[in-house]
């Protein structure tokens, strides 16, 4: 109770200080905004709602099978989550694939709980099974905040994926003739009032890679990587990124590479 | 002495002549991938208005999509034909007429909406211009990945050469650069023809809050 009240508190005084701040001083980046935001509810980002309520769900009899996912190998060996997520996307050798945090999830889904893949990929985001999901990777990734990312392209599947995605990055298409790199290849750039990460160098990619999967203030929603990585190719007009596509563990793998190194700050708080 | 001095200059030469190699393998120009191309395919599904028509490329995404090559020296026959291929795609306005209404070109600059899955096709689309310019100086909430457009006409005054260039380069502005980030407005009709003349009022109206 007390913190939602505390919560509510620091929404308001965010809502305030952004107006305050817009009509005040002319250039000054959002960010230190938020920056103030964030420590205002350093022990308390929403996030823990998501994170209490997936790991009930890692630990509750589901689907047809009627079991947990105590026994989900996410790269560490079978149950162990912590610093899990910091180590992927990773080659599996059960599936013969390269896979990041949520396609892998859909396996250990499928796998232990006999639960169809193909309806999470086709659940809307926040909806239905992807609530499911979505609380369940602010579990698994809370569990790996404050370690160094290290992603590893050791085994040649990994190094043919980092490969596709780098070339993903700055593949071109749709009306604007947007890629990733159109807005994340250079240092110091926004959009508006926006900060855009150089994804393309470590220190850039760490910012970037490293607060995803976040809960966002503007829409009051905890977003997971892939869709941050859905919302980004809605806005580049490319058409929809089928979730947990190759494409978007590609992009995840050029990213977590990029960023090795930099530490992991998941669950992140974002505008 | 002069032995070492010519050992130096030997150990530069070799230096210089590795670099050009790898230079010239990094500057080939990239190679159709099947398995990307698979990829690609097997990624996305069309959703709404944005069809799989958008991820079939044409020669200048290709070429840009590739920037080392299209950086380089190497890439630079390409980047000319490129940008020609550009130049003769573009229409001057059909009445004649280079400079509408500049409050409208405001509203246009201001608003980034339109053409993704979640609009309709009658969503209006903007010109996004303050997402990557200033322009009028009083709004604060603008974007750094184009040049500054604030005082636009009435630093490079309101001549014939200066208004066609600018018709040319909100059209398509890869007539001039090959690879810019700027989306080609008219070429995949993001605005028509009068939204273009109110967008270049803004910029070369002497009335226009930018060039007061």
């Amino acid at each position: 109770m007390q913190r939602k009240l505390t919560l509510g508190l620091a929404s308001g005084l965010l809502a305030t200080l952004l107006a305050v701040s817009s009509s005040v001083s002319a250039q000054k980046s959002a960010t230190d905004d938020i920056a103030k935001y964030r420590e205002m509810i350093a022990d308390g980002n929403p996030s823990e709602l998501y994170e209490a309520a997936g790991e009930d769900l890692w630990k509750k009899p589901a689907g047809p099978k009627n079991a947990t996912l105590e026994k989900c190998d996410l790269g560490l060996g079978a149950g162990v989550v912590k610093g899990a997520a910091a180590q992927l996307p990773r080659y599996f050798k059960d599936t013969n694939k390269v896979q990041d945090l949520e396609s892998r999830l859909m396996t250990c889904m499928q796998v232990l709980q006999g639960r169809d893949p193909q309806e999470m990929v086709d659940a809307p985001f926040q909806k239905g099974p992807k609530k499911d999901m979505e609380a369940i990777v602010a579990y698994v990734v809370t569990a790996s905040k404050g370690d160094k990312i290290k992603v590893s392209t050791n085994h040649p599947k990994e190094k043919e994926m980092y490969e596709l995605g780098k070339r993903a990055f700055f593949f071109q298409g749709g009306p604007m003739d947007f890629s990733c790199a159109s807005c994340h290849a250079e240092n110091g750039k926004r959009i508006r009032l926006q900060d855009l990460p150089n994804l393309t160098e470590q220190k850039g990619a760490a910012l970037g890679w490293g607060y995803w999967p976040a809960y966002r203030v503007s829409s009051g929603q905890f977003w997971t990587m892939q869709q941050r990585l859905n919302d980004c190719y809605r806005q580049q007009r490319f058409p929809f990124p089928i979730y947990g596509s190759d494409v978007t563990i590609a992009l995840s793998m050029y990213m977590s590479k990029t960023a090795n190194g930099g530490t992991v700050e998941t669950p992140g708080l974002k505008r | 002495m002069k032995n070492t001095n010519i050992k130096k200059l030997l150990t530069i030469a070799g230096f210089i002549v590795a670099a050009s190699l790898l230079q010239n393998v990094a500057e080939a120009q990239q190679k159709n991938d099947p398995k990307f191309n698979k990829m690609m395919t097997d990624s996305f599904r069309a959703e709404g208005i944005a069809g799989l028509d958008r991820i079939q490329q044409d020669e200048t995404q290709k070429f840009c999509s590739d920037p080392v090559f299209a950086n380089s020296k190497q890439g630079e026959k390409m980047r000319e034909k490129i940008q020609k291929i550009n130049m003769d795609s573009i229409k001057q306005p059909s009445d004649g007429k280079y400079i509408g209404d500049w409050k409208n070109g405001e509203k246009i600059a201001q608003s980034g909406r339109g053409a993704t899955w979640t609009d309709k096709a009658d969503t209006v689309i903007g010109g996004g211009c303050y997402n990557c310019h200033q322009i009028d100086p009083k709004e604060i909430s603008y974007g750094n990945i184009g040049p500054s457009l604030a005082g636009y006409g009435k630093m490079r005054g309101y001549s014939q050469e200066v208004v066609t260039y600018t018709w040319n380069r909100i059209n398509n502005s890869k007539a001039y650069n090959a690879c810019s980030n700027m989306p080609r407005f008219a070429h995949f009709k993001l605005l028509n023809e009068k939204q273009i003349q109110d967008v270049m009022a803004l910029l070369l109206d002497p009335a226009s809050p930018v060039n007061q």
